[in-house]
C-alpha cells in the first residue's frame, strides 16, 4: 500500500494540512456569538426524541411490518427455517430465476437448500460481471431496525459490498431475535459487535432501491435491487 | 458598477420570475413533498426536541472542530485511507487528477457531491481527457443537459417527463415513452456497465465521523453504493464542516436529514466507509482517499455569528419553503448552493462584494429558519450579509442613504418638515411612476410607494387635546 500523502499529492500536503488547522484553531479563538448560540439542552437521548417503539417484541414486529409495507418490501415471516427454505423454493420458482448469488454463511446455506440454481457465492472471490448475471441475491443480515423498517448490514456479514446491491431482487434472511426496536440501539450494537475490527462497509437498507428525480414520481429499482424481500423467522 | 453576477442574476430572475408554467410546475413537485414531510414530523415522539438535540450535535462538532478533524484522520490513516488536506478547489482537484493518472484511469463515475460542484471537477477531468459519468438520476439528467443541479438535493426538479425524454433521446438513445418508470429504466440501463468499467468511483460524504474515522454516505437509489463498491479506487470529496463526534449521534441525523430533504423517515441506503477492501473481504477498492476541503469554510468559521452556518446539514428543507426560491427557480442564483443556506453561505465562501446581492434574495419572512432542523438563524445571517455587503460596496449611495435616514430620526423637527415635502410630492410623484423622468424608475417601475398620510400623529392628538 501507498503511503499516505505520498509523492503523487501535487503539493506538500502537510504544509496545507497545518494551514487549515492552524486556521481553525486561530478562528475558534474567538467564542461563538451566544446570539446564535442556543443554550446547550439537555438530552434525554435519542430515543427519546425520535418516533417511539414500545418494548415488547411483538410490538416491534408490528411496527417492522408496518414501515416495511409502507415502503414496499415484502415481509414473510416462516416459522422454521425449513418454511423459510420452502418459501425461497416457491420465489425461485414464481420469478422465474435462472442464477442465485449467496455468500458462506448457515442462515444462507439453510434457507436456498431447495434451491437448485446456479449460484455464485461472493467470499470464494467472484467476476463482477457474473454477479450483474444474477437474478437474486440471499443474504443475512446484523439487524433488522422496527422504528423505520431497516435491514442492516456490513460486508462482513452480508458477503461484501455489491451483493446486496447489484443482483435486482435483495432476499434477507433474519431471525426474530435480531430485531431490534430502533436506530439507537442498532448503532449501539456495530459498536458492539466491531469494535475490535471493522469492516471496510456498513449500510442500513430500507426499502428496494428508489428515486423520484423525475417529477418527484416515485419510481422503484432505480440502480439497486427493485425487489427487497425479508424473510423473518421464528415467532415473536 | 453592477458586479457581472449581479447583472446575470438580475437578467436570470426576470426570466424566470415571468415563466408562470415553470413556476407552477415547481410548486406543485414541492407539495408533495410538504405533505410528506409533515406526517413523518408527526411521528417523532418529540420533534421540537430532536431539533434542539440535532443543533447541539453540530455545535459541539464546530466548536471542537480542530480536535475532532485530527482524529478522524489519525483513525483513516490506521486504517490505510489516504486523507488529502485542500487549502482551495484548485488543491482539491490537482489531488484528484494526480490520483486518476497515477491509476491510469479512463472512465470515472461519480455518485452524487455537492462539494464536486463547487470545485468544479467534472470540467477539469473532462479537460484533462477523462470520461465522467454521473450515476445520480437527477445528476445524470443535468449533466446530459449541460447544465449545473438546479436543486441541491433535487438536480432535476424543474424538468418536466418531456423534457427529460428529449434529453435522452439525443444522449442515450430514442426512447419509446416518457413515462417515469421508462425514463428511470433507460438510465439503469445505460449505468449498469459504466459501475463495472469504471476506474475511479468519486462521492461526497454527509458526514465524517471522527471517533470512528468513517464517512457515512445518505442516498435512495443506490448508485452511491455501486460507485464505491465497483471500481478499484475511491475518492471521496467532504467539506470540514462536515464532522461529527461520534457514531452514534448518526441516530438521529440520519433520520432527521432524510425527514427534511425528502418527507421520509430514513433515505434507502445509509452507508458507513471505513477503509479499503479488507483482508477477507470479497469485493471494495483497493484504494480509498478523502480529500478534506477547506475553500474558505475558515473564513465563516471565524465570524463567531455567521459560524452558525457551517452547521448545514445540506438536506435543502430551507430552498423548499423559501417564496424566493420558488419564484426565481434555482438557477438564478448562479452559485453552487442555492435558496437561503446557499444566500448566506456564498458571498462568504466567494467575495461578498460580487455575491452580496444574494443576501437580497429574501422576503426574510423566517420560514427557512423556522424550518432548519438544525436550528440554523437563516434569516439573521441574511440581514448580516447584507450589512457586511453594503460595508464591503465600492458605490457608497446605500451607506449615504442609510446616514441620511439616521440624520432626520434623529431630528423630529426635520422628520415633520419632510413629511410635509412628501404630501407635496405623492401629487406629482403618482403620475410620473416609473417613466424616464422618474429618478427612481428602476425600482418603482413594478412597485408602488405608500402614500403619505394625510396628517402626522402629533396633528391627530393636538387636535384631540
Amino acid at each position: 500500500m501507498t503511503p499516505p500523502n505520498d509523492a503523487t499529492s501535487p503539493r506538500v500536503a502537510t504544509g496545507e494540512r497545518e494551514a487549515i488547522l492552524a486556521r481553525v484553531r486561530r478562528a475558534l479563538a474567538e467564542p461563538t456569538d451566544p446570539r446564535v448560540r442556543h443554550p446547550a439542552t439537555h438530552s434525554t437521548g435519542y430515543s427519546a426524541v425520535l418516533p417511539p417503539v414500545r418494548p415488547t417484541v411483538s410490538d416491534r414486529l408490528d411496527v417492522f411490518r408496518e414501515r416495511a409495507e409502507a415502503l414496499k418490501a415484502s415481509l414473510i415471516c416462516p416459522p422454521t427455517v425449513e418454511a423459510a427454505a420452502q418459501t425461497l423454493a416457491a420465489l425461485a420458482d414464481d420469478f422465474d430465476w435462472t442464477r442465485l448469488a449467496v455468500h458462506s454463511h448457515p442462515l444462507v446455506e439453510q434457507a436456498t437448500a431447495g434451491i437448485r440454481l446456479p449460484r455464485l457465492t461472493t467470499d470464494r472471490g467472484y467476476a463482477p460481471t457474473d454477479l450483474e448475471q444474477c437474478d437474486a441475491a440471499v443474504t443475512a443480515c446484523d439487524a433488522l431496525i422496527a422504528q423505520t423498517g431497516s435491514v442492516l448490514l456490513t460486508a462482513a456479514s452480508a458477503g461484501g459490498r455489491a451483493l446486496s446491491v447489484l443482483p435486482p431482487h435483495h432476499v434477507v434472511v433474519a431471525t426474530i431475535d435480531q430485531l431490534l426496536p430502533d436506530l439507537p440501539a442498532a448503532y449501539a450494537l456495530l459498536e458492539e459487535r466491531y469494535r475490535q475490527d471493522w469492516p471496510s462497509f456498513a449500510t442500513f437498507i430500507t426499502g428496494p432501491s428508489r428515486t423520484g428525480d423525475i417529477e418527484r414520481i416515485l419510481v422503484l429499482g432505480a440502480h439497486g435491487p427493485r425487489q427487497l424481500t425479508i424473510l423473518l423467522i421464528g415467532q415473536p | 458598477m453592477k458586479s457581472i453576477a449581479l447583472q446575470q442574476f438580475d437578467r436570470a430572475t426576470a426570466d424566470t420570475a415571468a415563466d408562470g408554467l415553470r413556476r407552477d410546475f415547481v410548486r406543485t413537485a414541492l407539495a408533495g413533498y410538504y405533505n410528506v414531510r409533515g406526517a413523518t414530523q408527526a411521528m417523532y415522539a418529540d420533534y421540537p426536541a430532536a431539533r434542539d438535540t440535532a443543533a447541539e450535535i453540530k455545535w459541539r462538532a464546530l466548536e471542537n472542530l480542530g480536535d475532532y478533524l485530527v482524529e478522524f484522520e489519525r483513525k483513516l490513516l490506521s486504517r490505510g485511507v489516504h486523507v488529502h488536506w485542500a487549502a482551495d478547489a484548485e488543491s482539491a482537484r490537482n489531488y484528484v487528477l494526480a490520483v486518476l493518472k497515477r491509476r491510469g484511469a479512463r472512465l470515472v463515475v461519480k455518485s452524487k457531491t455537492m462539494t464536486s460542484e463547487e470545485i468544479h471537477l467534472n470540467e477539469a477531468m473532462e479537460r484533462a481527457g477523462y470520461a465522467v459519468v454521473e450515476s445520480d438520476l437527477g445528476e445524470l439528467i443535468v449533466q446530459l443537459n449541460h447544465e449545473p443541479p438546479y436543486h441541491f438535493v433535487f438536480p432535476s426538479m424543474h424538468l418536466k417527463r418531456g423534457e427529460i425524454k428529449s434529453i435522452f433521446d439525443r444522449s442515450i438513445g430514442r426512447l419509446d415513452s416518457d413515462d417515469p418508470q421508462a425514463l428511470t429504466m433507460a438510465a439503469r440501463r445505460e449505468l449498469r456497465m459504466k459501475y463495472l468499467q469504471a476506474d475511479v468511483g468519486i462521492s461526497g460524504a454527509n458526514f465524517g465521523i471522527a471517533e470512528l474515522g468513517a464517512i457515512a454516505i445518505t442516498e435512495n437509489e443506490g448508485n452511491s453504493r455501486l460507485t464505491c463498491a465497483m471500481p478499484k479506487v475511491h475518492i471521496a470529496l467532504m467539506g470540514i464542516e462536515k464532522i461529527i463526534p461520534r457514531l452514534a449521534d448518526l441516530a438521529l441525523l440520519q433520520p432527521m436529514l432524510a425527514t427534511c430533504g425528502t418527507g421520509q423517515l430514513l433515505t434507502c441506503y445509509n452507508s458507513l466507509y471505513t477503509a479499503p477492501r479488507r483482508a477477507g473481504e470479497p469485493d471494495g477498492p483497493e484504494e480509498m482517499h478523502v480529500v478534506l476541503l477547506d475553500n474558505r469554510r475558515t473564513h465563516i468559521l471565524a465570524d463567531p455569528q455567521l459560524r452558525d452556518s457551517l452547521r448545514c446539514i445540506r438536506c435543502g428543507a430551507c430552498l423548499n419553503v423559501c417564496p424566493i426560491f420558488k419564484n426565481i427557480g434555482g438557477h438564478s442564483y448562479g452559485v453552487t448552493y442555492q435558496g437561503p443556506i446557499g444566500a448566506v453561505i456564498e458571498p462568504n465562501l466567494r467575495d461578498i462584494g460580487k455575491f452580496g446581492h444574494l443576501s437580497y434574495a429574501s422576503s426574510l419572512c423566517g420560514a427557512c429558519t423556522e424550518t432548519c432542523p438544525v436550528k440554523i438563524d437563516l434569516h439573521h445571517h441574511l440581514l448580516r450579509n447584507r450589512a457586511a455587503a453594503a460595508r464591503a460596496a465600492k458605490d457608497p449611495a446605500e451607506r449615504w442613504l442609510m446616514q441620511a435616514f439616521g440624520f432626520v430620526m434623529r431630528r423630529p423637527w426635520l422628520l415633520s418638515w419632510i413629511g410635509k415635502v412628501m404630501r407635496l410630492f405623492d401629487r406629482v410623484a403618482a403620475p410620473l411612476q416609473g417613466t424616464r423622468v422618474d429618478p427612481f424608475a428602476a425600482w418603482r417601475s413594478s412597485r408602488t410607494l405608500p402614500k403619505t398620510p394625510r396628517h402626522t400623529f402629533k396633528d391627530w392628538w393636538k387636535t384631540r387635546q
